[in-house]
């Protein structure tokens, strides 16, 4: 119990700290701390808009914390849901375009399939190059994000260029009655319900399956792993491709919910904020939801931040950044506090 | 010389010609990076150092009229920010590769947020050595403008390599960087080496930042690095923690990053994006190539393999 107490106190008060600490910056910054502070919650909860705004942002960013979650079980720090988020969403986007006039259902089903193949396989590259040739995996999953934003560049510009996009280069559209909806008369699209599922199946393959305990072995101490005869490349190999599966749906998502094509705006950094997600999270599947929902409101905050208080829209990156930092920072304190030691009973 | 003739020369001296221009940040940073690896920790957020120098070294530049003070700021900076990592990471259980990710994007989101007011003004640029006047060909004149702070860094190579060969210093860092134990048993304060070792890189990576913005482009905006810093830290192994190969392997990486903008140069703009992607692919392509599944890089740092 007392550890289960400890993991929710830590983060809970670094997040704290973080808020003072960012207060204090927007403060030297020459803002009412207390009022930015009121705002960012006006903004991010304040609201059934401001819900609704958080919950649209809140879905990608539960799949692509999923994309650092999941290989971080295995010992791997990837930092590709980037790249894997526009690699799934640049696939699903070229079958949907491909199928348009099709069942619409038969479409949708195509374009998911694609989006989680797409990014599956983008991962899947990286956790190959690990194992088999023990190339760094943060560096070279770093190095796949920008190879694959300029692919997206390349081809939106190029190859799939739809002419009748002026300002954004994007692909034709998918079409109309390719688009998933949103849920009920909200302006929430149904990605949230696909982000949500992800997490549950993902949390119970990793918690309550002999594949999840395997990984979890291999993370701990890939030695003992080897030794007790699990296939630890094939783990890799299959723990990449689920958690890139995850960031490409989540490009599939951003296509065919919210753009309606393939364009620039797939690259909007949600991959970069999934990492954050999966810090704050603990890399547990679970606890990504909620911290998606957080940090999803700060995102959807930023907006409100600039238009009221005048603060450049990169507020909210400071935001987050103060938030890693701190969070990493609070690991030095775990098993080393007083309260959270189980009491040896006196009796 | 038949029109084309001349197109594909103009590439290939635009292209060497990037790559000292182009170069040089790389160098900075993989010096950087190589002096704090040598030390036994590896420092990925160099990236938001870079970031945070061309933001500050701008920024003070426009403010005090002196590109050089600019360049000296850039430094600082970076150097607070290698402080912050390095306080970070000795704490007991702090990962820092994943430190390093944080500083990458807390560095980028705090540049952003302070160079607003920067993205307007002009700043006055650091001076060039026009090594080209005796052609007529602008071409060559350009690819021959060496910037000085290039110069500074191919100098500031060989003077690395000799300070890990022969200072006292040297022979210290490398020591941390080998074996911690060992070092300990010396009674060295590896934390302290560390802490100097991490605010130097970071005050190297910080001047790479400012070449970025005080001379090519030569102008801050939020897109002006894009992965030089994490491309370094690759650099950095290809190198094999050898600061004079740091200095070829950025050229090298230079050149492939001038590839796009010379092709453009001449009026070739298909896959121009394409191009863009040569230096990742290049950098990919040699850690494969490279790295092993089998055996250590020769001349790494025995502390680097402990995670």
């Amino acid at each position: 119990m007392p550890k289960l107490l400890e993991s929710f106190a830590i983060p809970a008060a670094a997040l704290l700290v973080s808020v003072i600490l960012f207060g204090i910056f927007v403060m030297i910054a020459g803002t009412n701390p207390i009022e930015v502070m009121h705002s960012v919650y006006i903004g991010a909860f304040g609201s059934w808009f401001s819900w609704q705004n958080t919950l649209v942002r809140a879905s990608p960013l539960m799949l692509t914390a999923l994309c650092t979650a999941i290989p971080a079980r295995i010992g791997l720090i990837n930092i590709g849901g980037e790249g894997a988020l526009v690699m799934g969403g640049l696939c699903a986007a070229i079958v949907g375009i491909q199928l348009n006039g099709l069942s619409p259902m038969f479409v949708i089903v195509s374009m998911v399939l694609t989006g989680i193949l797409a990014g599956g396989l983008w991962v899947l590259a990286i956790g190959a190059f690990k194992y088999y040739r023990n190339v760094n995996e943060t560096i070279s999953s770093l190095l796949l994000n920008y190879i694959a934003i300029a692919v997206l560049n390349f081809l939106v510009v190029g190859p799939l260029h739809d002419p009748a996009s002026m300002n954004k280069p994007s692909t034709y559209p998918i079409g109309k009655a390719n688009m998933i909806g949103d849920i009920g008369n909200s302006s929430i699209h149904y990605g949230l319900i696909f982000g949500i599922t992800t997490c549950v199946i993902l949390w119970f393959a990793m918690r309550r399956t002999t594949y999840g305990f395997a990984v979890d072995m291999v993370g701990g101490n890939l030695r003992a792993a080897q030794l007790s005869g699990l296939a630890v490349g094939k783990l890799i190999l299959v723990t990449c491709f689920l958690a890139g599966g995850a960031a490409g749906l989540a490009g599939m998502l951003e296509v065919a919910a919210v753009q309606g094509n393939a364009n620039t705006s797939l690259n909007a950094g949600y991959g970069y904020a999934g990492i954050l997600v999966a810090f704050i999270a603990r890399h547990n599947p679970l606890a990504v939801i909620p911290v998606a929902i957080l940090l999803g409101g700060i995102h959807a905050s930023g907006g409100f931040l600039q238009r009221q208080f005048n603060l450049p829209d990169a507020t909210t990156l400071v935001f987050q950044g103060i938030i890693f930092i701190v969070i990493l920072a609070s690991e030095a304190f775990y098993g080393r506090l007083r309260w959270f030691k189980p009491r040896v009973s006196t009796a | 010389m038949t029109e084309s003739g001349m197109g594909a020369m103009g590439v290939v001296i635009a292209v060497l010609g990037g790559a000292v221009r182009v170069g040089t940040p790389f160098l900075f940073v993989s010096l950087g990076e190589c002096l704090t690896e040598k030390s036994g920790r590896i420092n990925l957020g160099l990236e938001g150092n870079l970031v945070m120098g061309a933001m500050s070294g701008y920024g003070i530049a426009y403010l005090s009229g002196s590109p050089w003070l600019g360049v000296l700021t850039a430094g600082g900076t970076g150097m607070l920010l290698g402080f912050v990592h390095a306080l970070l990471c000795q704490q007991q259980r702090v990962n820092d590769i994943a430190v390093g990710i944080a500083m990458m994007l807390f560095g980028t989101g705090l540049a952003f947020f302070l160079g607003k007011p920067f993205i307007q003004p002009v700043a006055p640029h650091l001076p060039a050595l026009s090594l080209g006047g005796w052609s007529s060909s602008p071409v060559i004149r350009a690819a021959l403008d060496i910037n000085v702070l290039f110069i500074i860094g191919a100098l500031l190579a060989p003077a690395m390599s000799w300070f890990f060969r022969n200072a006292k210093w040297g022979f210290i860092i490398r020591t941390v960087g080998e074996s911690r134990d060992a070092a300990l048993a010396m009674g060295i304060n590896v934390n302290r080496v560390r802490m100097l070792a991490t605010m130097s890189g970071g005050f190297l990576a910080g001047i790479g930042g400012s070449f970025l913005s005080l001379y090519y482009p030569g102008a801050w905006n939020e897109g002006l690095s894009s992965g030089q810093g994490l491309m370094a830290v690759a650099l950095v192994i290809f190198a094999r923690w050898n600061p004079i190969y740091c200095l070829y392997a950025s050229l090298l990486f230079g050149g492939a990053a001038a590839l796009g903008p010379a092709l453009q140069s001449v009026g070739i703009t298909w896959g121009y994006y394409l191009f863009n992607a040569a230096p990742y692919v290049l950098t990919l392509g040699i850690m494969i190539a490279t790295s092993s599944s089998k055996q250590r890089f020769a001349g790494m740092p025995g502390e680097l393999g402990k995670a």
